[in-house]
């Protein structure tokens, strides 16, 4: 699939809560087909420490009306610059970039594991999924209530089970610690968010030998393959997140 | 119509817009967005004879007008590059340039041995100038008695076009430049990165797994130019500047002060068509000046 760099109009920038936000995307040109998993890398202008793209996931994609969603947390001056752009504003992006969650053996049951800000590929995953016929179910792992954003969405496409780290809603504790886990089979997880997570998550799924990908986030300059910056130790040896990834199978990563 | 030909040694650039080496992958990741067929060449990324897994992650850092790198030469070896990339780049029409890398004088001589029988080849980049390398890459670029050696070994097997890339992390890049020119390089290529360095205060730890890194971007660009200028003025042989080029404005700052061709690097992670937008924009510059030929322009502050 060729990649393109385009310029994008804000249609929105909604506020989720201190740290997060939604910038809803309006294409110039119809998109070509997008994957799960996939990402976007936006030029931040205007300051000399915003040097490098960010490279931020896709959270959703609404090809009729011919626009993309990203949920971005602020986490340093790139994305706090990001998260004060207004509506017309324009961003130029270079997408579709990197490989996506693959689609679950046939009736496989599956799970998406979301926590913190690392929910964003789920949504538009989740969608995709229902889409082919799978009925998956979604977990969330959150700090506390107030962390926690887009329920209703994810409860449209299948059953949420909820964490809070402090209890405030769902059950309390980790992701890792919720009873559904124990209660329910599962042939096939996605799994994306803090890497201490994922690591639960891929111990679990290991233990249980249930197929699990997880969605790396690491450092990039280039996006496309080419500075070798971003390198994850794999059993194949150092592979790129941004071309190799950022979707990996945990039985090739060295955790 | 301007004449935008340069030569390098004996050989022709249609233009002097050349991507850098590890900047630029095996040109094969920039079809997407431009035709790698209208630069004036293309450097591969180091190459060593065996392959080489680079260093941990993280490797890179950016910093205010640029970005620190510590990739260490990760590439999959001569073997493989002559197997499986030599027959795919072998399409492009434009001067396709191996960079090649080594932890001794033998390495370097074994990669030029092999390199010299690639016919669609025409010249190498000797980089002896890596900072990322645990051994060779930059030792040599920054003693004048291993820089000699190591040059004098390649020159003797390596029949073709000689390009010498040289570190700035000496206390004068001009004696390396002439020594490249009395080994009988047929041009120097400056500069490789700055070694630099990045701490991340919320981890308390450096922000790279090597600790120090090599600077490239914006930021580095007036001590490149400095360098360009200097050398360009010492030595006779065709000097390629490199170091923070984002624009063509930056591309004719070098040629003016006495570079024969130009190379992108960072610049194309953040755009990866800038190569050709900066060929544009010298095309443009030199019409709207009223030359009629690049060469015109190339040390025209020295003059």
């Amino acid at each position: 699939m060729s990649k393109r760099i385009e310029d994008f109009t804000i249609k929105e920038n909604r506020r989720l809560n201190n740290d997060l936000f939604i910038l809803e995307l309006s294409g110039n040109s119809y998109f070509p087909s997008l994957k799960p998993g996939q990402f976007v890398q936006i030029k931040v202008e205007g300051s000399p420490e915003t040097f490098l793209r960010r490279p931020i996931s896709i959270h959703d994609v609404d090809y009729e009306r011919n626009t993309l969603k990203l949920l971005i947390q602020i986490a340093g001056k790139g994305t706090e610059k990001l998260s004060n752009l207004e509506k017309g504003e324009t961003l130029n992006i270079i997408y579709p970039l990197g490989n996506s969650f693959s689609l679950p053996a046939e009736n496989s049951q599956v799970l998406l594991i979301g926590g913190g800000c690392g929910v964003a590929p789920l949504m538009f995953l989740g969608k995709h999924l229902k889409s082919k016929g799978f009925k998956p179910e979604i977990l969330l792992g959150f700090r506390n209530s107030d962390r926690i954003i887009e329920y209703d969405e994810y409860a449209g496409i299948g059953p949420v089970y909820l964490t809070t780290e402090d209890g405030s809603k769902g059950e309390k504790g980790f992701i890792t610690d919720h009873p559904v886990l124990k209660d329910r089979h599962y042939d096939h997880i996605c799994c994306c968010g803090p890497e201490s997570m994922m690591k639960a998550v891929a111990g679990y799924c290991f233990k249980h030998d249930i197929t699990c990908e997880i969605s790396l986030e690491h450092l990039m300059a280039c996006g496309f393959g080419v500075c070798l910056c971003c390198v994850v130790n794999t059993v194949n040896g150092n592979l790129c997140t941004c071309v190799d990834g950022p979707v990996f199978n945990i039985k090739e990563l060295k955790w | 119509m301007v004449n935008l030909g340069v030569s390098i040694g004996n050989l022709k650039f249609k233009n002097p817009v050349i991507t850098a080496s590890g900047t630029f992958g095996y040109g094969s990741e920039f079809d997407d967005f431009i035709d790698v067929s209208r630069l004036g060449g293309i450097i591969l990324k180091g190459t060593t004879m065996e392959p080489r897994e680079g260093n941990s992650y993280p490797r890179m850092a950016e910093t205010p007008s640029g970005m620190l790198n510590a990739v260490g030469l990760q590439n999959k070896g001569i073997d493989y590059f002559e197997k499986n990339i030599y027959p795919v780049i072998s399409g492009y029409n434009t001067n396709v340039v191996v960079n090649i890398n080594g932890s001794y004088v033998e390495d370097y001589i074994a990669l030029a041995e092999r390199v010299n029988k690639m016919e669609k080849i025409p010249a190498i980049e000797l980089n002896i100038s890596c900072p990322n390398v645990k051994m060779g890459g930059m030792a040599f670029g920054t003693d004048p008695d291993s820089a000699r050696e190591v040059i004098k070994a390649a020159r003797a097997v390596y029949t073709k076009v000689l390009i010498v890339k040289l570190s700035p992390n000496v206390t004068n890049i001009v004696d390396f430049a002439r020594i490249a020119e009395e080994e009988g390089a047929d041009s120097v290529s400056l500069i490789n990165t700055l070694l630099g360095m990045a701490v991340d205060i919320k981890a308390m730890k450096p922000s790279l797994s090597t600790i120090t890194g090599g600077l490239s971007g914006p930021a580095v660009k007036p001590v490149a130019l400095r360098m360009v200028w200097q050398v360009a003025k010492a030595v006779k042989i065709p000097v390629i500047g490199i170091g923070g080029i984002m624009s063509a404005k930056d591309a004719i700052e070098f040629l003016l002060a006495g570079a024969s061709a130009i190379q992108v690097g960072t610049a194309s992670f953040i755009d990866p068509r800038i190569s050709i937008t900066i060929l544009e924009g010298i095309s443009k510059y030199l019409a709207d000046k009223g030359f009629s030929d690049i060469k015109e322009i190339i040390g025209l502050i020295n003059r």
